[in-house]
């Protein structure tokens, strides 16, 4: 029942955070699941990651994984809730309460403020998820790897991480 | 087109299936091109508050279109058919993938594919730095939260709570003057 709790505190408020999804929460994520609570290993962190990505569908599935590990199938359940939940809320009254026009202008000078850190979370995310995935100078080179071919290229993702995938079988990682 | 709430689970279902990698491709051919439950106008402007208000964008999106066609009721059933068949997914596979006998071969795989996933999540951040036209501000503020995150690891939540309002009024200033 406490674990039920620790999450709800965990996700809640994070959720009312989350401009850009599940990645501009990422880090502060993991700092308080790996860090604070010790609920995960840097390397299961990662790996959820890894499978949440891998699933088609929102990637903030990952907290439902985080659940899982702490509470089984309730944590699971309530996890994705906590985390979807709120800011769903904000989102319908907030469609419901404004006409689009009231908006427009708060939706500029809201996106030229916020805009420059979502960016900069979007970017702790990648170095903490490398941080956390990292350990040989293989996967270190692999990471800058793929976000040197990203950026030239418009390869599939799914491609290079079943590269990955095969160079960590093979045992290169 | 008015959907029905069959229509709206199954639409946001196929949405959330086909999505690997990128959801939102998936949205606008699912949304505007073969079902028409939003002009191109409609999508792009409600895609723009999606991404303004917290939460996935493509979680405030099925928000959106179920509470335009059918209130709370649509809400509910939106989301449902966009979370519902991930969620199950991705915890059956961690099962599977955990369990004796696959454990030897998707770790290895997991701990290869996860330095790809940072490249990956580190790649869609440059893109967005190369995009943005940065004032010395911005970019100050960029930083900023960059470096109290990665190196301090301070709460998100305290980082935010003093930057963002204080970028947030100093942008504002600026649309205002």
């Amino acid at each position: 029942m406490l674990q039920l709790l620790e999450l709800v505190l965990v996700f809640a408020p994070l959720s009312l955070v989350a401009v850009g999804g599940a990645n501009t929460v990422l880090p502060d994520i993991h700092r308080q699941v790996v860090l604070t609570h010790g609920w995960m290993s840097e390397t299961d962190f990662a790996n959820a990651f890894v499978l949440a990505q891998a699933v088609p569908g929102p990637n903030i599935l990952v907290v439902s994984l985080i659940g899982w590990q702490v509470a089984g199938l309730a944590g699971a359940i309530i996890a994705i809730v906590a985390m979807c939940a709120p800011s769903t809320i904000l989102a319908l009254l907030l469609a419901r309460a404004l006409g689009n026009l009231r908006l427009a202008r708060w939706r500029r000078v809201l996106q030229a403020g916020l805009a420059p850190l979502t960016i900069g979370l979007m970017l702790a995310s990648g170095l903490v998820l490398a941080r956390s995935a990292d350990h040989t100078v293989v996967s270190v080179g692999l990471t800058i790897i793929t976000t040197a071919i990203l950026l030239r290229t418009k390869l599939h993702p799914l491609l290079l991480m079943a590269g990955g995938a095969v160079l960590g079988l093979a045992g290169l990682t | 087109m008015q959907p029905s709430l069959v229509q709206l689970f199954t639409g946001f279902l196929e949405i959330a299936l086909s999505g690997f990698g990128g959801v939102l491709a998936w949205a606008h051919r699912g949304l505007v091109e073969r079902r028409a439950w939003l002009s191109e106008r409609e999508f792009a402007e409600l895609l723009a508050l999606s991404q303004m208000l917290p939460g996935g964008n493509i979680i405030n999106m099925a928000v959106f279109v179920g509470n335009r066609f059918h209130g709370l009721r649509g809400v509910v059933v939106a989301l449902a058919g966009l979370m519902v068949a991930p969620f199950c997914l991705v915890l059956v596979l961690h099962g599977l993938l955990s369990g004796p006998g696959l454990a030897q071969f998707s770790q290895p795989a997991l701990r290869g594919a996860a330095p790809v996933v940072a490249g990956l999540t580190l790649a869609t951040g440059l893109k967005m730095l190369r995009a943005y036209r940065w004032t010395p501000r911005d970019a100050a503020c960029g930083v900023l939260t960059l470096v109290s995150i990665v190196v301090f690891q301070l709460p998100l939540l305290l980082v935010l709570a003093v930057l963002a309002p204080l970028n947030v009024a100093l942008a504002r200033r600026k649309t205002a003057g």
